[in-house]
């Protein structure tokens, strides 16, 4: 055998190395083996608990959209007066967004400082603030607002709580992280000047993560337009309301002004967070942790 | 002042002295806020919100969660035959000769004694009830009567001041509410008392069940005991299906729903992987050439993540009816819209000595993309699906609600008949737990996976 010739440290190395590839496969093949085992298990799943089969589903899969589309070239051009006639909805739902992402980030700007290690040195002060998020952020929005609209009744008020709670959490969450991985010198710098616990944050913190925290706030404003579009359907008002009639009603060319509305909504906000994220924190989006 | 210190302070004058317009600025940005959250606290009804909510309404609600209630009933005609029920149901009387034992039967009267040592006394003629409410009111011994075929209380007028507040006295109904956890109804013809107990009784098994005369460490014997109950299966296994098969708490249900919800988050994600994965390298400017097949795919990719996964919902709903394929598709097609967006952007941002290198030594085009190109953005790869799968396990169960199925419809069915409240507090405990377990399963596999790589953009 050729290893018998090699030194003995030059043996110690090929052998690490093969073994390493060994392991290396062992993974690879078990994590596919494990996909396919869940893919597998899930469509059979699927299959049995499913109304109708997926092969069937193929084949009525256009017949919706068609229909819909039919109905809309029947309308005419009324039809893009159902497009502004839905536009008060679409604002509606706009501002119960707009208004929990501002609160929702407020709230969770105060939770993440005290979840932020290198702010807070306390230990119990940053596990409970880190549990309280969690907890905020584990609800769906739409559980907590189904809850909270049997409470309150109709009205728009619980869904703006239940996205408030939620977006706290997940705002917070990411918030802390960001503040976590500012850089330690400039806090370092002006306590060794002597200046106050909030001065440090406002001066050494908050302009090394303000671009990174607005542009999570721009991002959480587009997901919670989509959420609040959401809990229109179960009686939070707005345009998912009308939505969810007009689906009920079965009124096809008001259906797809609707959703033209939606979509042109959410693709025009897409864009310009993207766009304001870019100006904000350069495009880039892998931070390399450094210690 | 000297002349260094001079001349520093007009070089940096912009960092020592910051002009007045900047202040400006962000007082303006600060005003626009605030007055816009006044605008919007006023137009979506805030200040209307204590008309709004009904205190009484939800104190019960949440007393419901977390209390469960026997009824005794019986009627003026004839006191002497009572029916208690667990919770009223038709279905969950409790035997005569095993009746609980807070509820005294004597050759003249009935006593059913409350957790607060309060009695309800049911004699053939009149009611009697003492030891409720305060501290004074303790010693009052109430009657009531049937007076003209009318329930009053004896020694009172009707809307007497001198009655304690938790009695109301109408035209043909006398109630009594000392406390959340005692009610008394008293009409011209039967007489209803609700005695409340905390915590969530028949939870393990159901009213019907045999194993409910056991207590727990009888059923642990039981379980590995090899007296069958049942001649034709194990205690074990008996034991299993009468708690899957509980009719107050619908385990079964419950979980196999937990199942499809679980089953649409994963195999919604990984479709959404695979597929985004694939394509991104087509929409990716460094690896394909093609001009209009970039733009093809990046517009295809906009108009997945454009079409909102309630859209898709509702129209794989049409198709597919409700059930898992709705969930997962709709979670796919929109995920591949997202991820493969940001694959083909993490493509486009890769490091080109790699790939050169990898070039340089021979390799065909599709080793470069195997060892110049995945091993850098397998990181972003990983966690971004993994963040995906964490946000897609609470959007199966928003899917579920929308009609999907899983466990989103069953607390949206649960939440809206509005009667069992204890099972919409355990539903949602298990929905938090779900979601909490699959969080931490993430956020696990991705420091196993990549470390720690702060990664700044997620869903």
């Amino acid at each position: 055998m050729n290893n018998k010739e090699l030194p003995n440290h030059l043996k110690y190395l090929e052998d690490n190395l093969n073994k390493m590839a060994r392991t290396r496969m062992l993974y690879s093949i078990i994590s596919i083996a494990a996909i396919i085992l869940i893919l597998a298990t899930g469509t059979y799943v699927a299959e049995e608990s499913n109304a109708g089969s997926f092969v069937r589903g193929i084949d009525n899969f256009f017949d919706y959209p068609i229909a819909l589309f039919a109905k809309t070239f029947d309308a005419g051009f009324s039809w893009f007066g159902y497009v502004l006639d839905y536009v008060p909805d679409l604002l509606y739902t706009f501002n119960m967004a707009l208004f929990s992402t501002i609160v929702g980030a407020i709230l969770a700007l105060i939770l993440s400082v005290f979840a932020s290690g290198n702010l807070i040195k306390n230990k119990t002060i940053v596990w409970t603030a880190r549990r309280i998020m969690d907890i905020c952020r584990a609800f769906p929005e739409l559980v907590l607002a189904i809850t909270l609209l049997y409470l309150l009744g109709r009205s728009p008020i619980p869904a703006v709580i239940a996205i408030i709670i939620h977006t706290a959490g997940a705002l917070g969450k990411l918030f802390s992280e960001a503040i976590e991985n500012a850089d330690n010198k400039q806090i370092e710098g002006l306590e060794s000047v002597g200046s106050s616990w909030l001065s440090r944050i406002r001066f050494g913190v908050l302009p090394q993560v303000m671009p990174i925290l607005l542009s999570y706030g721009l991002l959480r404003a587009e997901i919670n337009v989509r959420a609040s579009t959401i809990l229109g359907f179960v009686g939070a008002g707005g345009i998912g309301e009308q939505l969810n009639t007009l689906i009920q009603w079965n009124f096809g060319a008001k259906i797809t002004a609707v959703m033209f509305l939606l979509i042109l909504t959410i693709t025009l906000l897409d864009y310009f967070s993207t766009f304001t994220r870019q100006k904000l924190i350069g495009g880039s989006f892998i931070i390399p942790k450094d210690k | 002042m000297d002349k260094v210190s001079k001349e520093f302070l007009e070089k940096h004058s912009d960092v020592i002295n910051i002009k007045f317009s900047k202040y400006l600025r962000s007082f303006f940005y600060l005003f626009l806020i605030i007055s816009y959250s006044i605008f919007a606290f006023y137009s979506l009804g805030f200040n209307k919100l204590t008309d709004q909510f009904k205190p009484d309404f939800a104190a019960k609600l949440i007393q419901d969660s977390y209390s469960y209630k026997d009824h005794i009933n019986t009627k003026w005609s004839d006191t002497s035959d009572v029916t208690i029920s667990y919770e009223g149901g038709a279905f969950t009387k409790y035997d005569p000769k095993d009746f609980p034992e807070w509820f005294l039967s004597d050759t003249n009267k009935h006593s059913v004694i409350f957790n607060n040592q309060g009695i309800i006394d049911i004699f053939k003629d009149r009611i009697e009830m003492k030891g409720f409410g305060d501290e004074e009111e303790k010693n009052l011994l109430l009657t009531f009567k049937l007076l003209n075929g009318k329930p009053t209380v004896e020694g009172y007028t009707f809307d007497d001041p001198k009655l304690p507040k938790w009695i109301r006295v109408t035209e043909n109904k006398v109630e009594v509410r000392p406390s959340l956890f005692e009610r008394l109804q008293v009409y011209s013809e039967k007489i209803e008392i609700h005695r409340f107990q905390f915590g969530w009784k028949y939870f393990f098994f159901d009213f019907a069940s045999p194993f409910n005369k056991y207590s727990s460490s009888e059923l642990f014997l039981l379980f590995f005991s090899s007296n069958r109950l049942d001649p034709e299966i194990s205690n074990a296994r008996f034991m299993f299906n009468e708690f899957l098969s509980n009719e107050q708490w619908f385990h079964g249900l419950v979980f196999s729903s937990l199942r499809d919800t679980i089953f649409m988050a994963v195999i919604g994600t990984l479709f959404a992987t695979i597929f985004g994965l694939l394509l991104a390298f087509l929409a990716a400017i460094n690896i394909t050439p093609f001009n209009f097949v970039r733009f093809f795919i990046r517009r295809f990719f906009d108009s997945l993540r454009g079409i909102d996964f309630l859209i898709w919902s509702l129209i794989f709903l049409r198709a597919f009816g409700p059930g898992l394929y709705t969930g997962i598709l709709a979670i796919a097609f929109t995920d591949t819209g997202t991820l493969g967006k940001i694959m083909s952007e993490a493509i486009e941002n890769i490091e080109k000595n790699q790939n050169e290198g990898v070039e340089s030594t021979g390799a065909t085009r599709n080793q470069q993309h195997r060892f110049g190109i995945i091993p850098q953005i397998l990181p972003v790869f990983v966690s971004q699906s993994l963040y995906y799968f964490e946000s897609n396990t609470r959007s199966a169960v928003i899917l579920g609600a929308m009609g999907a199925g899983g466990i989103g419809l069953l607390f949206l069915d649960s939440i809206m008949t509005g009667a069992n409240f204890e099972n919409v507090a355990y539903m949602s405990i298990l929905i938090l737990i779900v979601v909490f377990l699959m969080d931490t399963f993430s956020q696990w596999l991705r420091r196993k996976l990549i470390g720690n790589v702060f990664v700044a953009i997620v869903k």
